[in-house]
């Protein structure tokens, strides 16, 4: 009962945090460049606006087109159930990276799909740029957090939030750090933030997400753009949770979630602005340098592995 | 005629299957005919390994003989070669001793060679050439004369050429001794399984044979060579040393890891698959490895573990590869063609094969929540666990093959995407795709209920895995270490990993019809409009504004320019009056294989000047040969 309760509560604060995130994310990139922007809120009236709207579908597409969105958001949903967020032990009590990592992928798939059934060379290009960025990042993410798993000697994300939490001293753990800074820049690849791919930009040289999504529009743009916010905050919330468990709730109980969900926006908003300083300071890299980028953060992936077999 | 020996060949399967079943699940027999076959007679031993092996092969031969009824469409030639190597590959697993084993092996290799020259021959399989079957018949027969050279020494020592007195005195012999012996097996038993390095004959052989002989040749036969690698580390020369597990780690990783970057630039549909299928064997592998390396150092539970994956995947591989297999031939039935520049659109012609494609193609993905998915995640769990190996040398052979399987699986689906975006969807990018029929019903009947096994086989993981722990355990005795817990979840090693399929499946059911639910709730949904594809306000779209194959897969041969070593061929034909017109531009990209460039290249040369020193003693006068006989008989006479 309680589990099935905090998984409602989960999915909502997923579901409805994340164009908040999202929002914050482009007002506090607008205020560092000297513009006002917009509201945080408005990507809440953006969705709004785009589910009243009718949808235009390419004669060309098939059925991959039309339900590429809906199993989008659904991977999304899932994945929100299976991360940490506001308790160590998630409603999907039994989810480990493995599963976190594939529901990321099982929409990536679905959307690069998607992207190829317009026959236009932008969806092709979108598709074939973001399936290769994917590619690369998967097994950084994999490598990051198994670091942590072969501290905490589980792969479950609970335990090893657990674990980490109960060892504070951990987070000064050279393997730790590295595999930090490796889950860090495969963050910003796969949720399309610079320097890898640039969300505010529909340039065709250099676009990759927005490329790909290019012939969505109204009901199923809104959902793409959605569970491409719910992303976001996943992956946010995975990078302050499991390498700083601090205030993560411990059981199920009213007061230790509402420290956890303050603690977690605490920490998303630090991190918020850190990646809005980051998006402000850098420049997009060219597309074919990206894979130096992640391929450096899979070298830092691996040196964690082995640091932690050869450091105990 | 043709439609009842796939008929019967069926049955056959399903006989297989109940009979490998009750040898995976009750008691070993043995059937022993002396009289029958020469030096040591038939001899058919039935163990829970075997058993698993038998109801595979059974397994995957149903639906592919059923397939075969429609693709062949009646023409009778190939079908007793289906049959007789259909019943080659079950007799393997259950062979006693070396004279079964070496001719159900041979038969098995013979038969598969007659169907790969045959599809070749018939011109049915587009792109196929005799030399295809020649590499393969090369190959096959290189892996037999290791398989015989080791099985002879072994012979030898033991003074037995049964299987089960090996096993008794194998702990007797000295280490370098079954070192030596399980290094010729496992490069015979790697050559049939398609590791890298000695996988070259797979891209070539299994596009070349007919789709449902493709289907078996990747879904089973080469699991065959896993079987022998697993029977010769664990049965017939064990105790394992370490090493042994770690080359097979090794080989492993690189085998996943280059099979699918071949397999992204690949542009034959059948061919990619036969890449993927190198990828497979690799992750399988791994898995074996693992097991060897945990085995050999006394970490049984671990080894078990690491076991079961293998077989899981071995299992899940078969499932989704030969639906693929199957699906690809369906391609190639209704438009004529394989290579997928000349594809595209099938999925409006062609809906059932479109939709049995997907299917495989999410599963071998790796991709929740099809089986696939179940046996990756159970390699990854029993690798990570290598961290009890006191070792830092081992542990560090782990963490290669930790990113070197992470790296292969995020590769697959940059693969799959390719495989299916581009031949099914978009438009049809040639008159013959555009004018593509489906299969007939045999032919959608045997996808389906394929496609339906790999949504079971994923579902069905806490049973599958368990019953496979069993069959495991039969070979590293432990402690299970999967465990079935509350709301079917497998629990991996006391509680260090934890996964449940029906509720991974059920929770991505209702992620993904919560937000459609919300949408007819709030009455958001005002009906599409079709219209054409935006494309900065051309007038007509064609197939030739497309991504194409080749387009799709260039970040990958940029950034792995090491593996592809792409030779670029830019000719332009340019006007003789002025350069700026341009008559004729021709671009060729082609790939190279690394590891015929720096194997197979300088082994032939070598190969080929030693004959030609060699060749000097042939005049072809017969008075020189006459003095070579003298010689040589003078020559004994003063020796012996």
């Amino acid at each position: 009962m309680h589990v099935a309760l905090l998984a409602v509560l989960q999915v909502l604060v997923v579901a409805l945090g994340a164009p908040l995130l999202i929002g914050t994310v482009r007002t506090v990139k607008a205020r560092l460049v000297g513009r006002r922007g917009p509201a945080p809120w408005q990507p809440y009236r953006d969705l709004r606006k785009l589910l009243g709207k009718t949808p235009v579908v390419s004669e060309t597409t098939s059925w991959i087109f039309r339900i590429t969105p809906y199993v989008l958001a659904g991977a999304m949903l899932v994945a929100a159930v299976a991360a940490p967020v506001l308790t160590s032990r998630p409603p999907l009590a039994f989810a480990g990276i493995i599963l976190l990592m594939s529901l990321f992928l099982l929409g990536t798939f679905f959307l690069a799909l998607a992207g190829l059934d317009a026959g236009s060379a932008f969806g092709g290009m979108g598709s074939s740029r973001e399936v290769a960025v994917a590619a690369l990042a998967e097994p950084t993410v994999i490598l990051a957090v198994f670091t942590l798993a072969l501290h905490a000697n589980t792969t479950n994300l609970g335990g090893i939030v657990e674990h980490v939490a109960a060892e504070p001293l951990l987070t000064l753990n050279p393997a730790h750090l590295l595999a930090f800074a490796a889950f860090f820049i495969v963050m910003l690849a796969e949720t399309g933030r610079l320097p890898v791919d640039n969300p505010a930009t529909h340039l065709e040289l250099t676009m990759i997400h927005e490329a790909m999504v290019l012939e969505y529009s109204a009901r199923h743009l809104a959902l793409v753009e959605w569970a491409g916010a719910m992303k976001l905050l996943v992956f946010l919330t995975l990078l302050a949770n499991l390498f700083f468990p601090w205030g993560v709730a411990a059981d199920v109980s009213a007061p230790a979630i509402a420290l956890g969900l303050l603690a977690l926006g605490g920490k998303l908003a630090i991190l918020t602005a850190a990646l809005a300083l980051l998006e402000t300071a850098i420049a997009k890299l060219r597309l074919f340098r990206v894979p130096e980028l992640l391929a450096g953060s899979f070298a830092l992936g691996v040196l964690a592995v082995s640091a932690v077999f050869l450091l105990r | 005629m043709a439609p009842l020996v796939y008929a019967l060949t069926a049955l056959l399967g399903a006989a297989a299957v109940v009979i490998g079943l009750s040898g995976m699940l009750g008691a070993p027999w043995t059937v022993h005919v002396a009289w029958l076959v020469p030096l040591g007679g038939l001899s058919l031993q039935m163990d829970a390994l075997a058993g698993l092996f038998v109801a595979l092969v059974g397994a995957a031969t149903i639906p592919t003989s059923l397939y075969a009824i429609g693709y062949t469409a009646g023409e009778r030639r190939g079908c007793v070669a289906y049959g007789v190597f259909v019943a080659a590959m079950l007799v393997v697993p259950l062979a006693g001793n070396v004279m079964t084993f070496a001719l159900a092996w041979e038969l098995m290799s013979l038969a598969s060679y007659v169907l790969v020259l045959d599809g070749a021959r018939a011109g049915r399989e587009s792109g196929a050439s005799a030399h295809a079957a020649w590499v393969y018949a090369l190959m096959t027969h290189a892996g037999l004369a290791c398989l015989l050279a080791g099985m002879l020494l072994l012979t030898a020592w033991t003074g037995s050429a049964r299987f089960a007195d090996w096993a008794l005195a194998a702990p007797a012999l000295d280490a370098g001794a079954r070192s030596l012996a399980w290094v010729l097996l496992a490069l015979g038993f790697a050559a049939k399984a398609g590791g890298v390095p000695l996988h070259v004959w797979l891209p070539l052989a299994h596009p070349a044979a007919p789709s449902h002989v493709s289907a078996l040749m990747s879904g089973v036969m080469i699991k065959l060579g896993v079987y022998g690698l697993l029977r010769a580390s664990f049965v017939w020369l064990a105790p394992a040393l370490p090493w042994w597990g770690a080359l097979l780690l090794l080989i492993g990783a690189l085998s996943a890891v280059i099979g699918v970057l071949y397999a992204i630039v690949d542009r034959d549909l059948k061919r990619l698959l036969a890449f993927s299928s190198i990828e497979n064997v690799g992750i399988v592998l791994v898995g074996v490895g693992g097991a060897v390396t945990f085995a050999a150092t006394t970490l049984p539970d671990l080894a078990l573990l690491a076991l079961a994956a293998a077989l899981a995947h071995v299992v899940n591989h078969a499932a989704f590869k030969s639906l693929l297999f199957m699906a690809a031939g369906g391609v190639q039935h209704g438009a004529g063609t394989r290579d997928m520049e000349a594809l595209g659109g099938l999925v409006k012609r062609q809906p059932w094969t479109a939709a049995c494609f997907l299917v495989g193609a999410v599963a071998i993905a790796g991709l929740p929540p099809l089986n696939g998915f179940v046996s990756e995640w159970l390699t990854f769990q029993a690798l990570l666990q290598n961290v009890r190996l006191p070792q830092p040398a081992l542990n560090l052979v782990f963490a290669l093959a930790i990113a070197g399987l992470a790296l292969a699986a995020g590769l697959a689906v940059a693969c799959f995407v390719k495989a299916f975006g581009i031949t099914f969807l978009a438009l049809p990018r040639s008159a013959a795709a555009a004018a593509a029929h489906e299969v007939p019903v045999t032919m959608r009947a045997a996808m389906t209920a394929t496609a339906l096994a790999c949504a079971a086989l994923a579902l069905g993981a806490p049973w599958l895995v368990p019953a496979l722990v069993r069959v495991g355990a039969t070979l590293v005795p432990a402690a299970p270490p999967v465990t079935l817990d509350t709301w079917l979840t497998l629990d991996v090693s006391a509680d260090f990993a934890r996964l449940s399929m029906p509720a991974v499946a059920l929770a991505l059911a209702a992620g993904v019809l919560l937000p459609l639910a919300l949408l007819v709730v709030v009455r958001a949904r005002p009906r599409a409009r079709r219209y054409e594809t935006w494309s900065c306000g051309r007038l007509l779209q064609t197939a030739r504004m497309e991504y194409t194959a080749i387009a799709f897969a260039d970040p990958f041969t940029r950034v792995f320019d090491f593996f592809y070593r792409p030779a670029r061929r830019l000719d332009v034909d340019r006007h003789p009056e002025s350069r700026f017109f341009v008559r004729r531009i021709r671009y060729e990209n082609p790939t190279r294989f690394i590891v015929d460039e720096w194997l197979y290249r300088p082994l032939n040369r070598l190969l080929r000047a030693t004959t030609r020193r060699a060749a000097i003693v042939q005049s072809g006068s017969p008075n020189l040969y006459l003095a070579y006989v003298l010689a040589a008989l003078l020559a004994l006479l003063l020796l012996v």
